[in-house]
């Protein structure tokens, strides 16, 4: 057991905690920043486990830094999104399907259709 | 010993902030816990000799994400009560 | 009640996937392998033009991941401004005149832009590099947007489109062109290494501060703008 492990064992909790933020949470914003959380673990667990045995690794380090700059550049699209989205529709969260599609179906298509 | 405190501790914290993301009371305080998030993320790159990423992370978790979340907070919780109107509409 | 229903299988979920992937750690952490990365790439160092490992990685011996980063980044920059209105960049609104902050400015802006030209140019042989200059670049951009400077570049057109494809086509420029003179695709010619990887880092720096900055820009503002689109929500 070396600290890079535990690092890689932090990064695997991390990705848990993520996945359940993502899965329970409704909030759009929230659910960006678990998934976000998610991604963090992931970086930590690639890093751990590659350096635990040999010491600095700078192959999956140059790996980790791209993704960091992918994951900014996508938070900060799904930032626009969520604005865009929030825009238009007043809501910070995803719609229930099972809620809407079933008692509102009728009402739903006529609302829908001057829209388009 | 003194260096596997500092990591155990470190750690924890990531853990810990990690959770107060998730379930503190309101969306501005979840974006700040999770700027000191990324800088303890920082601090963990430096922990595992990894430089360049600590780099990236402290500029990009620390500075870039924290405005864009914060501004994005914000525009999300000023309009609500216009929001809830709009949801009323329709029903 | 019924919310606690709904958590559960979440917490089974994701209590099996983490205990999944600690075991999965634990198992490859006690395999040995064979494959010494480090030790290889320590042997290779030299002839990648660069000192510093991780820029080495990153632009000599994979630089086909970095190639497709930089597409992807342009390609989330694209889809940013196409769902954006840009034209609120000019909203006074906007702008906050906020003492403290033009003093900030003041005295940050030019700090920030010699740290993001030191960052690039140590990447080199030091921690450094294209990723972090670009991160700082955008940041000092952020800075200035928030201060109200306009930034005309920022609007569609020649500007944005140049800067945004800039990092993108450059660096293929180099790889075909290496590729038609006899070479592998990406493969320098030793001599020239060093040159051509300080140019794609200057183009790649100036490549992802504008696509950060312009997702950050392009962030749809105020709700008041457009009463059409508003009205019908």
């Amino acid at each position: 057991m070396t600290p890079s492990l535990l690092y890689a064992f932090a990064g695997a909790a991390l990705c848990g905690i993520g996945l359940f933020g993502f899965i329970v949470i409704s909030h759009l914003l929230r659910k960006l920043l678990a998934f976000n959380l998610m991604g963090s673990g992931v970086f930590l667990v690639l890093v751990g486990l590659a350096q635990h045995r040999s010491g600095p690794d700078p192959v999956p380090q140059a790996l980790v830094l791209t993704g960091i700059v992918v994951a900014i550049a996508a938070t900060a699209l799904a930032v626009v999104l969520i604005r865009r989205y929030f825009h238009l529709s007043g809501k910070t969260a995803l719609e229930d399907p099972a809620r809407d599609t079933l008692p509102h179906q009728g009402p739903r298509e006529v609302r829908e259709a001057p829209r388009e | 010993m003194a260096e596997w405190l500092l990591d155990v501790l470190l750690v924890i914290a990531l853990l810990v902030t990690a959770g107060s993301v998730l379930w503190s009371r309101d969306l501005f305080r979840a974006v700040v816990f999770f700027i000191a998030f990324g800088l303890l993320m920082a601090l963990a790159w430096v922990r595992l000799h990894a430089p360049d990423v600590a780099l990236a992370e402290a500029a990009i978790g620390a500075g870039l994400t924290g405005v864009l979340l914060l501004d994005a907070a914000r525009h999300l919780s000023n309009g609500k009560s216009g929001g809830d109107d709009n949801k009323e509409e329709p029903s | 009640m019924k919310r606690i229903l709904t958590l559960l299988p979440a917490t089974a979920v994701c209590l099996a996937f983490v205990s999944g992937l600690a075991y999965s750690i634990w198992q490859i952490a006690i395999t040995t392998t064979s494959v010494d990365l480090p030790g290889l790439l320590g042997e290779n160092l030299d002839q990648s033009g660069v000192e510093n490992p991780v820029t080495a990685v990153l632009l000599n011996f994979r630089s086909y991941d970095t190639l497709l980063e930089i597409g992807v980044l342009v390609i989330a920059g694209i889809a940013g401004i196409s769902v954006a209105r840009t034209s609120s960049l000019e909203d006074p609104e906007l702008r906050t005149s906020d003492t403290l902050l033009y003093a900030l400015q003041r005295w940050l802006i030019p700090l920030m832009l010699l740290l993001a030209g030191y960052l690039l140019w140590a990447g080199s042989d030091r921690p450094g590099g294209a990723f972090q200059a670009g991160a700082v670049l955008a940041a000092s951009g952020v800075l200035m947007r928030l201060g109200g400077i306009p930034m005309d570049f920022l609007r569609p057109g020649i500007m944005l489109r140049l800067g945004l494809s800039l990092g993108f086509a450059v660096f293929l420029l180099v790889a075909v062109t290496s590729a038609l003179h006899g070479g592998e695709f990406l493969a320098y010619p030793p001599e020239l290494a060093k040159t051509l990887i300080v140019v794609i880092e200057t183009v790649l720096t100036l490549s992802i501060a504008m696509v950060l900055l312009a997702l950050f820009v392009s962030a749809p503002v105020n709700n008041a703008e457009e009463p059409e689109e508003g009205g019908s929500g």
